[in-house]
């Protein structure tokens, strides 16, 4: 027996050796980044010692280049540690570099005035560096994948598409703390763009001087917001530490962030119960379907409104799909409540329209129609068979097509049996995976498909705008309407928000009345967080602004 | 032996441009594009960033820039992760998986070699029962429960462990522990049927007879000539643990290679498939290699073909 204990101390010796020597891949000793940190929030305060958030997001951003990124993980941290001229509190729009705001008469420019802001580094954030970052996203070799968001700038879509030039663009830098920017059409809801990522500033000398400066934490990453990207371990973790540069810095109580990155929804949940972290929810990972009913019972679990919808859009140019009373039908033969009881269980809301009830001016039900309306649903149905001449609806077959997801399977077969048993048509599934189920709807190569919207800004343009003609890349549906594309156009050009309103409800029931998309549910987002947290809540984009969060343990 | 490598080293290069090849034509016979997302931007964006990665080449000149690029160990800029290079993300990624896989295989090979000699010493006793139940639950059950059950039990309610990361030595226990465990079983297996064939050869019962104990034959006879299975075995298993689990990555949330194995096809992060499938390969057929080689050394009597005679 001893010469085998040799042998195993031998292994275990081997075993530490290895490991010392591999230092664990990466990760900084902890008295490094503490030197880096200048700013003396070392103190030791009265509740003792820095204040330490601890947060998971779902994956490795894939650009902290406010300017290139596209997803909501980027985006939840580019909002933390950047300020674009507007920011939110409370779900609100108020000033956030800018100072003050003018907006002219026919609300086509609007100056603003910046404030006394600092970047990280200690430079002045100038009207420059906005133009900068704005010009970056519109010029078409940067090939910004969200550079359409700035189009209500004048000249932006001409620029970014190739067709204009750089001089014409509605950007104009007045002097150092003034700027000055024309719009195509009065945008009401300008001011929640310029909230938006896409509108932050970047520090242009930096920028400048190294290509990829955005790929790194450290010295060349420079941020105006209320924290400053202080580690970046890829895939790993990241770490955010408070601005001292920031104008509002007194206000903001947080010294440090720890973000991980955990895949598993499993394991995020895991941590939470174990007091790794301290928060649970979109943007920061998610809860998992099977501790909803766990973090119910036990009190903690906040629902909140969010300005997304889940849809199934119908491809309109299908033999089938193309006949409107069998859009019809199958839309209001959705039992969207049973639904959420039973499947989705995050107390969302059933969609009887396409804009959230969280979008100013639509929280009312315009009654377009009711919840599982077997009914009417089958009196469409008639209609439509007749309409095509076909005899019975078992003669229909209907592929339903979603990307692989449990969940999104889970939803489609409740949908699927709904179909079957009251309308007696047959339903195939047929999932793909995400990249490939993107080029399927874009090609207009599917029946019937799944596709959520989450707002970029809380206005119902963004959930009709995509309707507008078939030709918008957003539509995959290749329905359009005449009447449908004139409203949304006066409602670009329309000043009074009451009676922009107006057209826009009108271009719904226009939506409601064809169905080229049948709305589900409007998601509500799910979040845990320790007793100790406060103020850290969602607003209906779904954003957190951790500048706001404080911690007393 | 000199000749052997070489010509071994040939058969590499040949093997790796066959793998190149067929990854690309699968690749691009792929249905999906790296950059479709669910919101979309106009077609001319869609051709910058084509241009930019040089997708709007014809295949024949792609074809041969991916080759230009392996040659070069140079594979380009991620298609998703912007602003960082294939190289970066290996490069930072592979050294935690090679910490972890090391550790995991230390753990497999002492723990299934060990449990596979109990169960041939004792054949048919209970430490023998003891030890293949053990190999066979191994095996049998799934790393992700494993990593599973352990996250639960060790980590979270005994509070023995962290549940996930990546920030020292006492994070990497469970998941190695993870890994481990199915491979160690697999040893176990492999080590048991082994030593009882060497059991019942003459050279043991001589030992026996001359009195030397049964440990002391096991160390210093059996067990090596016991071991040219688990050899074969090692090659395969050291490219597949020290390039990093999805699983398990994926569980204990670490940054790993393994996760870009997969990530990158889902992605059709072209760039990054390419990348990882080769560095891949290559440890794979070195791996290979080296066991091979390791033969000759631990059994004089193999001779690698092409050696001098």
């Amino acid at each position: 027996m001893k010469k085998s204990n040799l042998f195993l101390m031998l292994m275990l010796l081997a075993l530490t050796l290895v490991l010392a020597a591999c230092n664990f891949g990466g990760e900084e000793e902890e008295p490094a980044s503490e030197d880096g940190s200048t700013e003396g929030s070392t103190e030791e305060t009265a509740e003792g010692g820095t204040k330490e958030l601890n947060l998971v997001v779902t994956s490795e951003p894939p650009s902290m280049h406010p300017q290139l990124a596209t997803d909501s993980t980027s985006s939840a941290v580019l909002k933390q540690i950047y300020e674009g001229l507007t920011t939110y509190k409370d779900g609100e729009v108020v000033e956030g570099a800018a100072e003050k705001i003018e907006t002219s008469e026919d609300g086509l420019v609007y100056t603003f005035t910046l404030r006394d802001a600092k970047w990280s580094n200690g430079d002045t954030v100038t009207a420059e560096d906005f133009a900068y970052a704005w010009t970056f996203a519109l010029t078409p070799e940067n090939a910004s994948e969200y550079a359409s968001i700035l189009y209500p700038i004048k000249g932006a879509q001409a620029y970014n598409l190739g067709e204009g030039s750089v001089e014409d663009l509605g950007i104009k830098v007045v002097d150092e703390k003034t700027l000055e920017v024309t719009l195509e059409n009065p945008t009401p809801y300008f001011l929640e763009l310029t909230a938006f990522k896409t509108y932050f500033p970047i520090h242009k000398a930096t920028a400048e001087a190294n290509e990829t400066w955005y790929a790194e934490a450290g010295e060349t990453y420079i941020t105006n917001g209320p924290y400053t990207l202080a580690d970046w371990q890829h895939s790993g973790s990241m770490t955010l530490e408070k601005n001292a540069n920031y104008w509002d810095a007194d206000n903001v109580a947080i010294d440090k962030v720890n973000i991980g990155m955990v895949e598993s929804e499993a394991t995020a949940a895991t941590m939470f119960d174990a007091g790794e972290i301290d928060f649970l929810g979109a943007p920061f990972q998610t809860v998992a379907l099977d501790v909803i009913d766990r973090y119910k019972q036990e009190g903690i679990l906040n629902i909140s409104d969010y300005s997304a919808i889940y849809m199934y859009k119908f491809n309109t140019t299908d033999e089938v799909m193309g006949n409107a009373n069998i859009r019809k039908a199958l839309t209001l033969a959705i039992d969207r409540q049973g639904l959420i009881d039973n499947i989705t269980k995050g107390e969302q809301s059933p969609a009887l329209g396409m804009v959230p009830t969280a979008v100013k001016g639509f929280e009312e039900d315009a009654g377009y129609m009711k919840d599982n309306d077997v009914e009417e649903a089958k009196k469409a149905l008639e209609l439509g068979l007749q309409e095509l001449g076909l005899g019975d609806a078992s003669e229909l077959e209907i592929k339903l097509s979603f990307n692989t997801s449990e969940a999104h399977a889970a939803i489609a077969q409740f949908i699927q049996e709904g179909w079957r048993t009251n309308l007696g048509i047959e339903v195939t599934l047929d999932n793909s995976e995400w990249q490939v189920y993107l080029d399927k709807l874009t090609n207009l190569d599917y029946q019937v498909g799944r596709l959520g919207w989450i707002a970029d800004y809380n206005d119902a343009y963004t959930f009709l705008e995509q309707y507008d003609s078939a030709e918008n890349g957003n539509n995959d549906t290749g329905w359009e309407n005449a009447e449908y594309t004139e409203l949304l156009k006066q409602s670009n050009s329309e000043t009074d928000p009451e009676k922009r309103i107006e057209l826009l409800k009108q271009a719904e029931a226009i939506l409601m009345s064809e169905y080229p998309v049948a709305p589900i549910y409007y998601y509500t987002n799910l979040s845990v967080k320790k007793d100790y947290v406060e103020n850290m809540e969602l607003d209906q984009l779904g954003n957190v602004y951790l500048k706001y969060v404080d911690i007393n343990k | 032996m000199l000749r052997y490598i070489f010509k071994r080293l040939v058969y590499i290069l040949i093997a790796l441009f066959i793998i190149i090849t067929a990854t690309f034509f699968l690749m691009k016979l792929a249905p999906g594009s790296p950059f479709a997302s669910e919101r979309d931007f106009p077609p001319q964006i869609e051709e910058q960033l084509n241009a930019k990665y040089g997708l709007d080449n014809p295949w024949y000149i792609q074809y041969k820039d991916y080759l230009v690029d392996t040659v070069s160990f140079d594979f380009g800029e991620s298609m998703k992760y912007k602003g960082r290079s294939t190289n970066d993300i290996i490069s930072e990624s592979f050294p935690i998986s090679l910490t972890l896989g090391i550790e995991a295989m230390i753990l497999s090979i002492g723990l299934g070699i060990f449990l596979g000699v109990v169960a041939a010493l004792y054949h048919n006793k209970f430490p023998d029962y003891l030890a293949s139940t053990i190999a066979v639950l191994g095996i049998s059950v799934p790393s992700f429960i494993l990593a599973g059950l352990m996250q639960y039990f060790l980590a979270f309610k005994l509070d023995l462990f962290p549940v996930s990361g990546w920030k020292g030595f006492n994070y990497s226990i469970l998941p190695a522990l993870a890994i481990a465990i199915t491979h160690a079983g697999f040893i176990a297996k492999l080590t048991r049927s082994s030593m009882l064939e060497q059991a019942n050869s003459d050279y043991v019962k001589m030992a026996r007879s001359k009195g030397l104990g049964k440990w002391s034959v096991v160390i210093r006879h059996s067990l090596r000539n016991a071991l040219m299975p688990v050899i074969t075995y090692l090659g395969p298993l050291t490219a597949g643990v020290v390039t990093g689990s999805f699983i398990i990555e994926q569980i204990f949330a670490i940054p790993g290679l393994g996760r870009h194995f997969v990530t990158s096809i889902t992605n059709r992060d072209y760039t990054v498939i390419m990348g990882t499938t080769v560095f891949y390969s290559i440890i794979l057929l070195f791996a290979v290699l080296v066991v091979d080689i390791l033969y000759s050394v631990i059994d004089p009597r193999i001779k690698l073909k092409g050696a001098k005679k």
